[in-house]
């Protein structure tokens, strides 16, 4: 029963993602939008919002985009869905190509997606400005900054969605992408389930 | 049946081993209490300063404190919870921190004997003015020389830190907002008001030269 429902929710997933791609994929190209983009936006929403498993890419720090499609080039980043559909997309992409993209996406106006779950927002906004010292969670706030906005290759959360938050700190805690050398598979190892949905929580609601 | 009992017996030997080394290595120092309270908030720390106190750069700069005097670190957990430090930042240090005070000295010590290479980050070609200001200190300004209290290698001594290997943005940021950040008196005598007048008296060009060349002083 469950067999069946997964898979009738995995096909209604791939038409949504191939009605996405035929809906937005056409068009003229409007002034500043990269022609490769187009490539992207198949995915991640045609201003880069995102769109269901794929990230909003719209607002996030350029250093932080184009580090990302050189360690899915190196295959540093090794979550499942980077694996599945990042690896092969980034394969013949030029380094000066992946500049250029990771540019033109860090320029479009983010909208926050704001699908967390309001009532748990106050807690997860207490875990991410002081973290939970009792814990040894340190506070996300030191390193992503007071508003969420990233800098340099540190990357903005504010706004993305839920559901992409939530998996992000799961699979760090599960040991993906620990090539990086990057201190977050230690910090969300610390988190609890209910600490990770009140985090995605908030962090879904900031502008 | 026979191999299981092999089995059993080795990760038993093995288990036995471990929990001994580790009891060994933790009961020398501190009470056994708290020995794995100390070393959960040891590596709490080094989730932002880094997995050998080399130091991080976020948000903030996460300064180094591998090789940093035990004294100094005591003096500065200190100074964050009386409210003497970074009033100004958007975090509260001390809550942040959550150390209690038996803690401090474990956790300063853990800091004092780490010794990874230096991340750098300072302008090497601004190295050279940056020694030279830290060796001879700028006469016309009134300035010191660094080198008369830090020490000639800058690893300080007692309370006044060791700056070899610091991070740049760390050093620019503590001599630019000196009088913001540190100037809050202590209770009795502040050994850190020596340096009001100093960071004062100092250029942001200058004060950019002996941040750099601290940064790649090992």
């Amino acid at each position: 029963m469950t067999n069946a429902r997964a898979q009738i929710m995995k096909f209604v997933k791939l038409a949504s993602i191939i009605l996405a791609i035929s809906v937005f994929a056409g068009g003229q190209l409007r002034a500043g939008e990269l022609l490769p983009a187009r490539n992207c936006t198949w995915c991640h929403g045609t201003s880069g919002q995102g769109y269901m498993t794929a990230p909003r890419l719209a607002g996030q720090r350029y250093e932080y985009l184009e580090k990302q499609l050189l360690d899915f080039g190196n295959h540093t980043r090794d979550n499942p869905f980077s694996v599945q559909y990042m690896w092969d997309a980034v394969a013949y992409l030029s380094p000066q190509t992946a500049r250029d993209l990771a540019f033109y996406f860090s320029t479009l106006p983010p909208k926050a997606a704001g699908d967390g779950n309001w009532d748990l927002a106050p807690i997860g906004q207490a875990i991410y400005a002081e973290g939970i010292p009792e814990q040894n969670v340190v506070a996300c706030a030191v390193c992503h900054g007071p508003d969420a906005e990233g800098v340099r290759d540190i990357p903005r959360l504010g706004g993305l969605s839920y559901t992409y938050l939530k998996r992000r700190l799961d699979q760090w805690g599960e040991g993906f992408h620990s090539a990086a050398q990057l201190p977050m598979p230690f910090i969300a190892g610390k988190l609890s389930p209910s600490d990770i949905e009140a985090l995605a929580s908030h962090l879904s609601f900031v502008r | 049946m026979r191999s299981i009992s092999i089995r059993l017996l080795v990760q038993t030997t093995v288990f036995t081993a471990a929990l001994l080394a580790a009891h060994g290595s933790d009961g020398a120092s501190r009470a056994p209490a708290a020995g794995g309270d100390v070393q959960a908030k040891i590596e709490y720390c080094m989730d932002c300063h880094g997995h050998q106190g080399q130091g991080y750069h976020g948000f903030l700069t996460m300064p180094r404190l591998a090789g940093q005097t035990s004294t100094y670190l005591e003096n500065q957990l200190r100074a964050f919870l009386e409210g003497r430090r970074d009033r100004n930042l958007f975090i509260n240090m001390a809550r942040v921190h959550g150390l209690s005070p038996a803690m401090r000295a474990a956790v300063a010590a853990r800091f004092q004997g780490l010794n990874p290479p230096v991340l750098g980050g300072g302008p090497r070609n601004l190295a050279a003015a940056g020694a030279k200001i830290y060796e001879e200190g700028v006469p016309e300004a009134n300035v010191p020389a660094c080198s008369a209290c830090h020490g000639p290698a800058a690893t300080g001594q007692g309370e006044i830190p060791r700056l070899a290997g610091q991070l740049s943005s760390y050093t620019v940021r503590t001599l630019s907002t000196w009088n913001r950040d540190r100037g809050a008196a202590a209770e009795g005598e502040n050994p850190a008001a020596v340096m009001a007048p100093i960071a004062h008296n100092l250029t942001p060009n200058q004060i950019a030269a002996i941040a750099a060349y601290l940064s790649n002083l090992r």
